[in-house]
């Protein structure tokens, strides 16, 4: 079987990038390739590697509460660039109360601080198996 | 029988025993190891009546939406007995992005106010005199331009730039390590921060041109030693910087200072801030020769570490809070921030930074563990580990210097890399349940979302656009393109940047504008 591709990214300008490594190194190290974007990605970048590198789901990493603005934005430039079957996921400081906006815009889980990586894993693999 | 017991290492790797005595002080030399208070090598504090005769700065580190906005937080926080102010920028502001450019789309306001030109700098001060407040802006890459407007609003308040105090922070070398609001290469960057120092010792005597930050190392998972050894190695790079810019040591070092964080271990975060003077102070003296007694102190701010509160159980952090906010007064901090109990959600409403304020308050006015200096000086177990941290930040030290300097080692990425490896291993323990954090990992509960957080309002990126907008068609143009061209120039010969910056803030240039010209000539840093 394949290995899951996952790009692991951190839009907008924000540099606190402890979380997305830590996600990172977690799921390689449960056997998933990861490429990390570094910070200060825009959307068109982001959607624009997920699509080139063929991936099978994105991970967003943002702490500035640019969530709103950035994360559906991803989404979109993903369904315009050809790669609007590709998950994407969210992680960071984002209140309860903007999940179910993510959600409706097509973010598909949402971690928070305290998240454990094994959950991360877990969905991240649930997502491909089940769309795959 | 006694039970049999754990091993217990600390995440600096020191091995901690069953118990501390007179056997672990053999050889204990307490003139050469602790000293007086006030007196080398300064391990029980820079004062010789510490908090006796004044107390840390209470500074509560505050910002969002729009200079408005955050005016009004000032002030309420200085009416409840808050003693110095401390600005956060938004993050456009603080890579040097002027509101309306494509790149600060939903970042407006976000994690601190915006600030675009001087127009926006005299709104968040108004009201405030500038020569009774001292004003910490957190701030690096474009520090030099902040600082201009400080300056500019001060002379429009009719107050004398040799009377304003307070600190930028200005350490771009935690930037590319840990934080990531840098804007240009290190080289660049090191030169303007030097110029900084020239042009404070002249114009702005008792301004600190820089607050050497290990609190963000730590906040992006490093051990409390690594803070240490990463935060001193990069002192010891700005120092020879400014030694070779022409300075002499003695110029610039006493307005050197520090900013730590505040974890979770009590007694290794005391050691740490009392071992951190103790390794400056010979650093100052041995290595550089300082003569003033002023330059070889370690003077700091700390906040307590963001990185340790949780979403869960929100109101279990006031109690992690306020035990890192004792650690940092029994360390000798000089300043202090505590956190607020809703960070891990949102920005901190009145109400909750309210709380924070009033914790460092029961601490320094109800508990008693001001009375007297260093009370925990001469502590078996707390003298062994300020002894055992100290070593392991000598170690790191020479490493650091036999790559050839801080600055070398940001670029090969060394400090990153040990960071990072900190920070995994920091989360597999807790996952592995090694290490407790209470409501992720256990005694977990079920629980409401919470309610009642702040939000920025999305309204002020408009607001923000529509007032460049108005700016740029009302001041004169001319004249700003003027100043600007002389940046440039300046950028480009040896002579002191900040004076061109001065004249360009106060032609109403913008922040983007004068960034944007230091671009021009400096390039920009990518992280590969």
């Amino acid at each position: 079987m394949r290995k899951i591709r996952v790009l692991i990214a951190k839009p907008g300008l924000d540099g606190h990038d402890r979380g997305a490594k830590v996600i990172a190194q977690a799921l390689r190290d449960a056997g998933m390739e990861v490429i990390y974007t570094g910070i200060r990605q825009t959307p068109e970048q982001i959607a624009k590697a997920a699509v080139e590198e063929d991936v099978d789901v994105v991970g967003l990493s943002c702490l500035s509460g640019a969530h709103n603005e950035l994360f559906p934005r991803v989404v979109e430039c993903l369904k315009e660039m050809g790669g609007g079957d590709i998950p994407v996921i969210g992680g960071g400081i984002i209140p309860h109360e903007d999940r179910a906006y993510l959600k409706e815009k097509g973010i598909k889980a949402i971690f928070g601080p305290g998240s454990l990586t094994a959950d991360v894993v877990k969905v991240i693999q649930e997502l491909v198996w089940k769309e795959g | 029988m006694e039970k049999e017991e754990k091993k217990v290492v600390l995440d600096s790797g020191i091995e901690v025993k069953t118990v501390y005595g007179p056997q672990d002080f053999l050889g204990f030399d307490y003139k050469e190891k602790l000293g007086e208070p006030g007196q080398y090598p300064y391990t029980r504090g820079i004062q010789p009546n510490m908090y006796r005769g004044k107390l840390w700065t209470m500074r509560q580190y505050a910002g969002f939406g729009t200079a408005r906005e955050t005016n009004a937080r000032f002030r309420y926080l200085l009416e409840q007995g808050q003693m110095g102010l401390s600005v956060a920028f938004d993050l456009p502001t603080q890579i040097g992005y002027d509101s309306d450019h494509e790149l600060a789309r939903g970042e407006v306001g976000k994690v601190g106010v915006a600030v675009d030109s001087l127009l926006d700098m005299e709104e968040l001060f108004a009201g405030i005199p500038l020569d009774k407040v001292s004003t910490s802006m957190t701030i690096n890459a474009p520090a030099a331009v902040l600082l201009a407007m400080y300056i500019a609003v001060a002379k429009k308040q009719g107050i004398d730039p040799q009377n304003l105090s307070g600190t930028i922070q200005n350490d771009i070398l935690k930037e590319y390590v840990a934080r990531g609001t840098y804007i240009f290469p290190p080289e660049p960057s090191m030169r303007i921060i030097t110029d900084i120092f020239a042009f404070c010792k002249k114009e702005v005597p008792k301004w600190n041109t820089i607050s050497i930050s290990g609190y963000h190392i730590r906040e992006a998972g490093s051990t409390a030693v690594q803070e240490l050894a990463f935060t001193l190695a990069n002192g010891i790079a700005y120092v020879e910087a400014a030694i070779k810019a022409g300075l002499t040591v003695d110029e610039f070092a006493p307005r050197l200072s520090f900013f730590f964080n505040a974890h979770l271990n009590f007694f290794e975060e005391i050691a740490k801030f009392r071992a951190a003077r103790r390794i400056w102070a010979k650093i100052m003296k041995e290595r550089f020769g300082a003569q003033n007694p002023k330059s070889l102190l370690l003077r700091f701010h700390t906040q307590t570490a963001g990185c340790t509160l949780t979403a869960q159980q929100p109101k279990v952090n006031l109690l992690r809070v306020a035990f890192q906010a004792l650690m940092a007064v029994l360390g000798g901090t000089q300043s202090l921030h505590t956190n607020s109990y809703d960070e891990a959600l949102c920005l901190p409403t009145d109400e909750s930074a309210l709380l924070a304020l009033r914790t460092q308050q029961v601490i320094a006015y109800e508990i008693g563990v001001t009375d007297t200096v260093d009370p925990l000086g001469g502590s078996y177990y707390l003298e062994s580990l300020t002894d055992a941290l100290e070593e392991k930040v000598w170690e790191y030290l020479q490493k650091i210097d036999d790559m050839g300097g801080a600055v070398e080692s940001v670029k090969n990425g060394f400090m990153r890399r040990e960071i990072e490896k900190s920070s995994y291993e920091y989360q597999r323990a807790i996952e592995k349940g090694e290490k407790t954090v209470i409501g992720v990992n256990r005694f977990v509960i079920e629980e409401e979302p919470p309610r009642d957080l702040l939000r920025v309002n999305p309204e002020i990126e408009k607001v923000q656009r529509e007032k460049l907008q108005k700016l740029r068609a009302n001041r004169d143009n001319e004249r700003v393109e003027k100043t600007l061209e002389r940046i440039r120039e300046v950028a480009q010969s040896k002579d002191n940047l900040i004076y061109p910056i001065l004249e360009a803030v106060e032609a109403y240039a913008t922040l983007g504008e004068i960034c944007g010209a230091l671009r021009e000539v400096f390039g920009e840093y990518h992280q590969d």
